[in-house]
């Protein structure tokens, strides 16, 4: 199993396209966090970087699902 | 008429405040935020507005909610605009109808800096030599 996280902003450019397939299944956000912070260190340089799950901020220990709608959220800057 | 929150390539300030102004409310409180030619000595060529539409509907809501609730006010509009925007251009439109000015300014404050806060929406800006996501690194 594989979750596909919608990219955004500098992640896109960071992670390259605008999705990323794990590759394998995480049970946390907190886990799926280390995983992308191991395999794209840049990630941990940026001012903040949230994880939404099903257009809601999440906290590291929410758990994931397959079905879940997960997106990457670094620094935002509308207005 | 559009939603009170409503997200687009093209917003119009006269459409939000055609919609907001009504002969019950007494204070209309708009705040247009648009684009600025410069940042920190540098000449800004123009903006690009990435959104994540659905989550940035549901946190748009959410400040409208919660300025409802905090404020004596009676209603509020929330639009931001999408893509490739050129300096003087629209950002954002926030308006804010209520009985009395006091709340309507207060609650347009605690919207736009709520808006900044939360909503997942990201601005690129060109210069003449790069661009950069703004905020995105300390």
């Amino acid at each position: 199993m594989s979750h596909t996280i919608l990219l955004f902003g500098i992640t896109k450019d960071i992670i390259g396209g605008s999705v990323h397939e794990t590759g394998n299944a995480f049970t946390t956000v907190g886990e799926l966090r280390r995983h992308l912070y191991n395999i794209y260190p840049q990630l941990e340089k940026l001012n903040s970087l949230m994880i939404a799950v099903n257009n809601n901020y999440a906290n590291d220990d929410d758990r994931l699902q397959s079905s879940d709608e997960i997106a990457l959220i670094p620094p935002v800057s509308g207005g | 008429m559009k939603a009170s929150i409503y997200i687009a390539e093209t917003i119009n300030t006269t459409d939000v405040i055609t919609a907001i102004s009504k002969p019950e409310y007494g204070a209309v409180d708009v705040f247009i935020g648009t684009v600025r030619n410069h940042t920190q000595g540098k000449k800004v060529i123009k903006l690009f507005f990435e959104c994540y539409e659905p989550m940035a509907l549901l946190e748009m809501q959410k400040i409208a909610d919660e300025a409802k609730e905090r404020f004596a006010i009676q209603e509020i509009i929330i639009h931001h605009a999408t893509g490739e925007k050129y300096p003087g251009e629209l950002a954002v439109v926030i308006a804010v109808a209520a009985h009395r000015r006091k709340a309507a300014f207060e609650a347009c404050e605690f919207a736009i800096d709520t808006l900044k806060q939360t909503v997942p929406i990201w601005k690129k800006e060109f210069f003449e030599d790069g661009s950069v996501w703004v905020a995105a690194h300390p």
